[in-house]
């Protein structure tokens, strides 16, 4: 029974990650088709690498939701209803740093952004460079995350007003970029955007919202969302000095 | 044999990469709140879970995703190669497929459904969520489509973002208040775990395969586009949505559908 149960959440799961491809993999094949007219190269091997995604997103998905989400929720609101403000801000900056540090997408342009460095010069072409290069990234992108959640969470606490925030990182961001350099400017911006997927918005908004609605005064749509926007603008402030200093 | 040795390398990086969460999730709810983990068993096969579909996704990550923007990048920009000295216009097939994977992916993307549904909710119904779907998706079709144009033309990045920037500050002061925090979370949430990898391997295969770019100083940058472009249009499509509510009620006294804005 128990067995059936999860077939039928992985089939489900499954379907989800074939709905994410579906739209790429209809884009490329028109163009192939229509506007290209020229056959994919090594198809059969795209091919398997797609099952795999696709097998692959479905049963972390699964994993996610059955273990880890759920203990993630019930501690976001354990620590929302009572707890030390201290504690509660120990653990935004743990749950931030632990979700981006996991997170496929940044993983995998950390890789990218390596290799890419590597061949311009800016790193040593050897793979322990390039590993470190990728990994010191990751990690910088990963304490930016657990600032911002730092950050969301004594926003909530306090009731400042989001977009004066927001404002205020646009205008460090843009005062940074003048004096950052180009190598890193690129892979900065893109940070901002890769670090909230899979794993880090759900668990992210579950704190928030259950923040928001467990303290008085507050409003969980209004004072509940935001934390998400943080993660996505503290990565480009980190890495761009993380460029300044190295 | 390759794919099993594969297998087993990427499988232990993915612990490493998954360790740090189970180990916060674990130390705060045993060692902080002192509770007692609720289904071990069942958070144990997630924890499985979790590992075995990180390894496939990283597996077919670099062995069809990447490749994949790659080759399409290569492919679009072979006609424009031949040429000797091409212009930013002969690059047309490529801001073609730059907006049509930036549109197909966001309309299907689930998170997107999810803010989409409650921005419906939080503006009384004057925000459609189909609408704000298409606004969004339309928003990052133009917004990878002009980060295109910028690795084509060498333009510096900066510029871009710092111009989107303003827009979105002025936005914010002519919002609705309910809407500002969702249309910011919207600018995160809309590149989905699939769709990055594409993006980003699109953007560095045009920038190697253009002369002249560099794919470190040129190449990236495809996916802040996506980022900010819709915070942009969220914010617009609710304006408009409610100046043309605002408009249809003034028309029709009997339409109680809508909610006046807050100021």
């Amino acid at each position: 029974m128990l067995l059936i149960d999860a077939a039928t959440a992985l089939g489900r799961r499954m379907r989800d990650a074939v709905t994410d491809l579906a739209p790429i993999v209809g884009v490329i094949a028109f163009f192939q088709l229509v506007v290209l007219r020229a056959p994919f190269p090594n198809l059969a091997e795209v091919a398997v690498g797609l099952l795999c995604v696709v097998a692959g997103l479905a049963l972390f998905v699964q994993g996610l939701e059955s273990g880890l989400f759920p203990l993630g929720e019930a501690i976001a609101q354990g620590f929302a209803r009572k707890g030390s403000a201290s504690a509660l801000l120990a653990f935004a900056f743990c749950l931030g740093f632990g979700t981006t540090v996991a997170e496929p997408a940044l993983i995998a342009v950390a890789a990218e952004a390596a290799v890419v460095a590597a061949d311009a010069g800016f790193v040593q072409a050897t793979d322990a460079a390039r590993d470190a290069y990728a990994f010191n990234l990751r990690m910088v992108v990963a304490a930016s995350v657990g600032a911002a959640i730092v950050l969301g969470v004594l926003r909530i606490l306090k009731g400042w007003p989001l977009h004066l925030l927001i404002i205020g990182g646009y205008v460090i961001v843009t005062a940074m970029t003048l004096f950052a350099p180009a190598e890193m400017i690129g892979i900065a911006f893109d940070s901002g955007g890769v670090t909230t997927s899979t794993i880090t918005v759900p668990l992210v908004t579950a704190l928030g919202v259950g923040l928001a609605s467990s303290i008085k005064g507050r409003n969980p749509m209004l004072d509940g969302f935001g934390l998400i926007a943080f993660a996505s603008l503290t990565p480009i402030i980190f890495v761009l000095g993380y460029g300044m200093v190295v | 044999m390759a794919f099993l040795a594969q297998l087993a390398a990427t499988g232990w990086q993915t612990v490493l990469d998954v360790l740090p969460i189970v180990v916060v999730l674990l130390v705060f709810q045993v060692a902080v709140l002192r509770r007692r983990l609720p289904n071990v068993r069942r958070i144990a096969a997630g924890f499985v879970y979790v590992l075995l579909g990180l390894t496939l996704f990283l597996i077919g990550l670099t062995d069809a995703l990447f490749p994949v923007g790659e080759t399409m990048a290569r492919q679009l920009t072979a006609a424009a190669a031949t040429l000797a000295a091409p212009a930013w216009s002969d690059y047309l097939p490529v801001y073609a497929f730059a907006a049509a994977i930036g549109f197909s992916t966001t309309v299907a993307e689930p998170s997107l459904i999810a803010v989409a549904l409650k921005a419906e909710e939080v503006s009384g119904g004057t925000v459609s969520a189909w609408g704000l779907r298409i606004a969004v998706a339309l928003g990052v079709a133009l917004g990878v489509a002009l980060g295109c144009f910028r690795i084509v033309t060498g333009t510096p990045l900066p510029w871009y973002i710092v111009a989107a920037y303003v827009v979105v500050i002025a936005q914010t002061f002519r919002s609705a208040r309910t809407i500002v925090p969702l249309a910011y979370d919207s600018g995160g949430v809309t590149t989905s775990t699939v769709t990055v990898p594409v993006v980003a391997a699109l953007g560095l295969g045009l920038a190697a395969n253009v002369p002249g770019r560099s794919p470190l100083i040129d190449g990236f940058g495809l996916i802040a586009f996506a980022s900010v472009f819709p915070i942009m249009s969220v914010l617009g499509y609710a304006k408009m949505a409610s100046w043309l509510g605002r408009r249809g009620k003034t028309g029709n006294k009997g339409n109680t559908g809508t909610k006046e804005e807050q100021p």
